[in-house]
């Protein structure tokens, strides 16, 4: 079919304000894909630089070895200090920022008068706000040496100070996404449990909080994918060894391991350190996928 | 009617109201410490020496005017590309899409995108604009992957405030014989140009506090160029002009400088989006 029997066929020779619209249609839809091609182009960029090395290595040897000498004369690629640096690291930051997160929320939702609640969401939204290289750059200059001389370490940078200040970067996204989930669970569940004779403390954490408890997962699972990505403040402040992770030791997260090599970086190396984010976006796309479950279920619900 | 309230129960109330009040106050301390700390170390420091000048090696002099015209380049490039992408991303989601399925997919991603840490776009970025599109350590190339990253929060906003556009507009429109693009230019676009505004203001929030994606991407170079010169050459910006002041160079009170002028802004952003949220608030309201 040649392009004026198409034209004709579709009725846009009569009518070209017809064929007008259709293509103003089609550049929104392209547009549109603009998101889904970035998503393709990211997956594919990162898989294709990142295979090669891992089985030059040997996937075993490169995700379970525990040395990295990446420049030494006979280099040794395991990346296996790094996961478990950003498990521990993620894993610290949400034992120390989900509880702080959660009942400040728990305090906005139902209990803060409502100028509290206005200056407090600025407040969460200046500290979400700050780059995190302003976190690293305070991290460094109280975190460190205040850890040095209280734990009494040779060196304050260490996975502890790391696992603080991703604390409090977390902290924004776990009040925020719980709050909204806690302001959403209906107010006559609330009446109900007052009316039986419930305190408003105990309606508050015995009928809210479950009610709402998708929506605070869902915050905490934000709050790992927020933590496991970060990379400018903790390479500021974690020391940047590539030890097993130990709290009081000079560590490398998965995101600093990439950030610090990269500039100077060629060969197997280079092709190692695309692997390490490729490991980093398996990470991510795990976190996103359970997030997703998390909303269909939470979807069904209503 | 105390009475009635045991005393375990009652005790465990106080611990709960307890723990609530503490995190609190933990985290306005925490805000408060942070602004003041920085502000505190860092406003002494910013001299007109300091924000008119450029590095000088010979007088021994730190100048962060570079950092500043290519924090400003590197927002308006952004920009400029993610807004027509990103406004029409949300209109064809709200506006022309019929299929359930292909409204899913952009969703979908839109969310993997923002969900993706900035070290990978960074590295991404660096994959495809510097080597593959050979545009090499520019700050366009940054500016660029900084598009990909803030394509999700200009959809976002820009399709939360079509929603509100109520659909007796569009059939006004459409009644008096508009067509569908019509309609959208001169009666849906404009009733949403709140919700545009707080995409912008969240997204050069987003830009000035980016550093991990952009120190592969456009570099940390520290010389004054002309727009077009500037897009074409490498830079860092205050964000990424403060990392490596701080943890490469040692020069704590540079850093500090910079942290105050980026917290100053981050305040005045957070300012900005809240007033804009209360301005659509009423808007919908009415």
């Amino acid at each position: 079919m040649n392009l004026k029997e198409y034209l004709a066929q579709k009725g846009y020779k009569d009518n070209p304000r017809r064929l007008m619209e259709d293509l103003i249609h089609l550049v929104f839809l392209i547009l549109g894909l603009a998101a889904v091609g970035s998503v393709l182009v990211i997956t594919i960029y990162l898989v294709i630089s990142g295979l090669p090395a891992i089985f030059k290595i040997g996937p075993v040897k490169f995700l379970f070895g525990t040395r990295w000498a990446s420049t030494a004369a006979e280099p040794e690629f395991g990346i296996l200090p790094f996961i478990l640096t950003s498990i521990y690291g993620t894993a610290g930051a949400i034992i120390i920022g989900v509880p702080i997160g959660f009942f400040a929320a728990v305090y906005l939702a139902k209990m803060a008068p409502k100028k509290v609640k206005e200056v407090m969401e600025l407040c969460i939204g200046v500290l979400a706000g700050i780059p995190s290289v302003v976190y690293g750059l305070v991290g460094m200059t109280i975190l460190v040496p205040g850890i040095r001389i209280v734990f009494g370490v040779p060196d304050g940078a260490t996975l502890f100070a790391a696992i603080i200040v991703l604390a409090v970067m977390i902290l924004p996204s776990v009040i925020n996404v719980s709050l909204t989930a806690l302001e959403a669970v209906p107010r006559e569940y609330e009446e109900a449990s007052l009316a039986l004779g419930a305190t408003s403390i105990e309606t508050y954490f015995r009928v809210t909080v479950p009610a709402a408890k998708s929506g605070i997962f869902t915050a905490v699972v934000l709050g790992i994918g927020r933590a496991i990505g970060e990379a400018m403040a903790i390479m500021m402040v974690a020391g940047n060894v590539a030890n097993m992770p130990s709290l009081f030791k000079s560590v490398r997260f998965l995101t600093t391991a990439v950030a610090s090599e990269m500039s100077y970086s060629s060969g197997l190396q280079r092709e190692a350190l695309f692997s390490i984010a490729l490991v980093l976006f398996l990470f991510i796309m795990i976190i996103n996928a359970i997030l997703n479950m998390l909303k269909t279920t939470g979807g069904e619900k209503k | 009617m105390i009475e009635r309230i045991s005393g375990g129960r009652r005790t465990w109330g106080i611990v709960m109201k307890a723990l609530c009040y503490i995190s609190l106050i933990a985290v306005t301390a925490l805000t408060a410490f942070m602004i003041i700390y920085v502000l505190f170390r860092g406003l002494p420091y910013i001299t007109p020496q300091l924000l008119l000048t450029k590095p000088s090696t010979l007088r021994h002099t730190i100048g962060i005017l570079p950092d500043i015209l290519n924090t400003i380049y590197i927002v308006i490039a952004t920009l400029v590309v993610v807004l027509p992408i990103g406004v029409g991303a949300a209109i064809y989601l709200n506006e022309y899409a019929t299929n359930r399925k292909v409204v899913e997919l952009i969703e979908f991603a839109a969310e993997t995108l923002s969900g993706i840490p900035s070290i990978i776009y960074g590295l991404v970025g660096m994959l495809v604009f510097c080597q593959f599109c050979s545009f090499g350590t520019t700050l366009i190339a940054g500016a660029l992957t900084l598009v990909i990253m803030n394509l999700p929060t200009i959809m976002r906003t820009t399709q939360e405030s079509l929603k509100t556009v109520p659909e007796s507009y569009r059939e006004g429109a459409f009644a008096l014989g508009a067509g569908k693009w019509r309609v959208i230019r001169t009666v849906v676009l404009p009733t949403c140009i709140n919700g545009i505004i707080t995409g912008c203001i969240l997204s050069i929030g987003r830009i000035l506090s980016e550093s991990a994606a952009l120190l592969f991407t456009a570099g940390f170079a520290h010389n004054v160029n002309g727009f077009i010169e500037g897009l074409g050459s490498a830079g860092a910006t205050l964000t990424v002009a403060l990392y490596v002041y701080a943890s490469e160079r040692g020069e704590f009170d540079i850093a500090f400088a910079i942290a105050s002028i980026l917290m100053i802004l981050t305040v005045i952003i957070n300012l900005l989006t809240s007033y804009m949220g209360r301005l659509m608030k009423r808007r919908n309201g009415q």
